[in-house]
């Protein structure tokens, strides 16, 4: 029982590390990213051949990870992301599509279909016991990367200048702008550190998720509950999301495995019509 | 012409002349039923298509006529594809015909219950929930596997001959023609509905909501009742694909087949009939080319024409489909109007 909290909830804080920046961009620039997944893939491959092929240390490996797809993100947000804002919400969706399905056939071509594993140091192998409850190193290690991250992200939001641009910008764009702040850059350097948190989160999620090209088709759907569910307006939603999402999914795979992601799938759709701005959203500003 | 119209005849008489047959839309559909004749080699590639194209027709009647986006057509698809599977396999419904309309009910009647949760919230909200739909059903197929046979696909499924008199062959004539007739009529219930009065308050409402309510269009009376038909229209292009092919899997229900579909409207362009068909007929071959360069990749060509589209602009796409679709309108029409001429002229001579 305890074992499955645990387990859910390491699972809910990899979701959230990967959709955080999904629902930042969602909020800020109302721009729907279902490409939000290959940047994550990019992450965990990026990982694999860095730590398996190339022999990097894997506490190495997971920031070396976050850059390159921060990079990534970055070079893409200013080649063709800036392109399709503000257009309309099915251009949107056939862009990030059209680039999901290219990833996926691109990776596919460059390592191959099958499933690939991060070598994971002996350390961090087995469990721990606490009160007969068996926890394994690797996710306490998740949990414990996770927290940090969430903790560091909440207070960069709420105390840094940056943090305080960042949400003027998503709570009126129009009058950040007036105010002299540079929502572009805001916005580019946010999609940045999303698409790496993203890439962090694929690569220390390769083990439990499992990693292979149709990774960003596959857990689409799960970054979308946790941004659809969690709201956009704040990063406390999606993560108390995450945490429910993960928790519900590994609960109902345990007790009803037959039924498996039927139980979120419904949670969501039931969410969405009894609250459509999120579970957590505040009333809607606008 | 539209401002001119209620002038001279009133509204009925503008509805009569817009509801029209153009001579070039008997041209096309000519040709189509030329083609079982034409291309007897390729008929079971042009079944594909001619499935696809009733499918991309049931989307177009949301999407383009009413201004829903919806990732989760494929639930309506796969649902009756299953249904009409099933009840072939079990022998409850022999006819085809009497299993494809039946299947068509089926997802007409889960596309009612599903349009109450499409009224609400915005875009992103209506793509998870169409989203979210059609996986649930997938999931459900993937539960109870020992009806629907779970990841292997459901297999002995044997299509008694159509009408108790044309048999399916392996070489797909008669699927061929089936689908077409079959498309055929979809495609006149769809042009009725869209040249009706009904069909003109879908495209207020598409305009503006909210001036459509002021002028009292009933919006969300309306929006159910077009998702209705068109989950319906899905499920018959679903029910075909399983009586063509004698075989349903999983992937009915994946996103894959909705994220296609969009990408079919898109090439052919949203909010005229013909979008689905022209757009379908051009995916096909654009995939069996692909296909035929690079077996295992074509997704990413697909996807790269989904993302070159959106950059260089929808509606400048759409733009020059207009301007050659206008192009070919002209011509066809002046080839048509001179062999009638030549045909007025004749019997002076006799």
């Amino acid at each position: 029982m305890l074992t499955i909290l645990f387990d859910g909830i390491a699972y809910g804080m990899l979701l959230f590390v990967l959709a955080c920046g999904l629902s930042v961009t969602l909020g800020l620039m109302n721009f729907i990213n279902l490409a939000h997944g290959a940047f994550a893939m990019a992450g965990g491959y990026c990982t694999v051949i860095l730590v398996n092929r190339l022999g990097v240390p894997f506490a190495l490996g997971l920031p070396m990870a976050f850059l390159v797809t921060a990079a990534l993100g970055g070079l893409l947000e200013r080649t063709l992301y800036v392109h399709v804002y503000g257009r309309s919400d099915l251009d949107q969706v056939l862009f990030t599509i059209g680039l999901v399905f290219m990833s996926v056939a691109a990776v596919d071509y460059v390592m191959g279909s099958s499933q690939q594993f991060v070598l994971i140091p002996q350390a961090l192998q087995g469990q721990f016991i606490v009160f007969g409850v068996g926890m394994s190193k690797y996710r306490l290690l998740i949990i414990l990367i996770c927290g940090l991250l969430t903790v560091a992200l909440q207070l960069m939001i709420a105390r840094t200048r940056f943090g305080s641009r960042l949400r003027a910008a998503v709570d009126d764009q129009r009058v950040a702008r007036g105010l002299g702040i540079n929502v572009g850059a805001v916005f580019s350097i946010t999609f940045a550190f999303g698409s790496g948190l993203a890439g962090l989160g694929g690569a220390l999620g390769a083990e439990i998720l499992g990693l292979d090209p149709t990774f960003p088709l596959k857990y689409l759907i799960y970054f979308l509950i946790v941004v659809t569910v969690g709201g956009t307006s704040s990063i406390t939603g999606p993560f108390l999301a995450s945490i429910l999402l993960g928790v519900a999914d590994v609960a109902g795979k345990y007790y009803v495995p037959k039924l498996g992601a039927f139980v979120i799938y419904t949670i969501m759709i039931v969410v969405l019509i009894w609250r459509p701005q999120g579970l957590f959203a505040r009333s809607a500003a606008r | 012409m539209s401002t001119m119209a209620p002038v001279d005849g009133g509204a009925a008489a503008y509805l009569t002349r817009r509801a029209r047959w153009s001579p070039l839309e008997i041209a096309f559909w000519v040709f189509a039923f030329a083609t079982i004749w034409l291309f007897p080699t390729k008929h079971l590639i042009l079944t594909e298509t001619a499935i696809l194209a009733l499918f991309a027709l049931s989307l177009d009647l949301i999407l383009g006529y009413a201004g829903i986006i919806s990732l989760g057509q494929a639930a309506f698809f796969g649902l009756a594809g299953y249904f009409s599977g099933l009840v072939a396999k079990y022998g409850l419904i022999n006819e085809p015909v009497v299993a494809l309309f039946c299947s068509g009910l089926v997802a007409a009647a889960l596309g009612f219950v599903t349009s109450f949760l499409v009224l609400r919230g915005s875009d992103l909200t209506r793509l998870m929930v169409t989203l979210g739909v059609a996986l649930i059903l997938g999931e459900i197929a993937n539960r109870y596997s020992n009806i629907t046979g779970g990841a292997d696909g459901l297999q002995g499924v044997t299509i008694a001959p159509i009408l108790g008199v044309f048999r399916f062959d392996m070489f797909g004539h008669t699927g061929y023609a089936y689908c077409l007739v079959v498309l055929f009529v979809c495609f006149l219930i769809a042009r009725h509905i869209v040249y009706s009065p009904f069909g003109l308050s879908l495209r207020a409402v598409k305009g503006n909501s909210l001036r459509a309510s002021a002028v009292g269009i009933p919006v969300n009376r309306r929006m159910v009742a077009i998702y209705t038909v068109s989950a319906g229209l899905a499920g018959v292009a679903g029910g075909l694909l399983t009586q063509t092919t004698a075989f349903c899997s999983l992937d009915v229900f994946s996103l894959e087949r909705s994220a296609d579909l969009l990408l079919v409207l898109i090439i052919g362009g949203t909010g005229y009939l013909y979008g689905g068909l022209i757009g379908a007929v051009i995916y096909k071959f654009l995939q069996d080319w692909i296909a035929n360069l690079t077996p295992q990749y074509w997704q990413f060509w697909i996807g790269f024409v989904l993302v070159v589209i959106v950059l260089v602009g929808r509606e400048r796409v759409e733009g020059w489909t207009t301007a050659l679709r206008a192009s070919i309108v002209r011509t066809g029409v002046r080839l048509i109007t001179r062999p009638a001429a030549v045909g007025s002229a004749a019997p002076d001579g006799n």
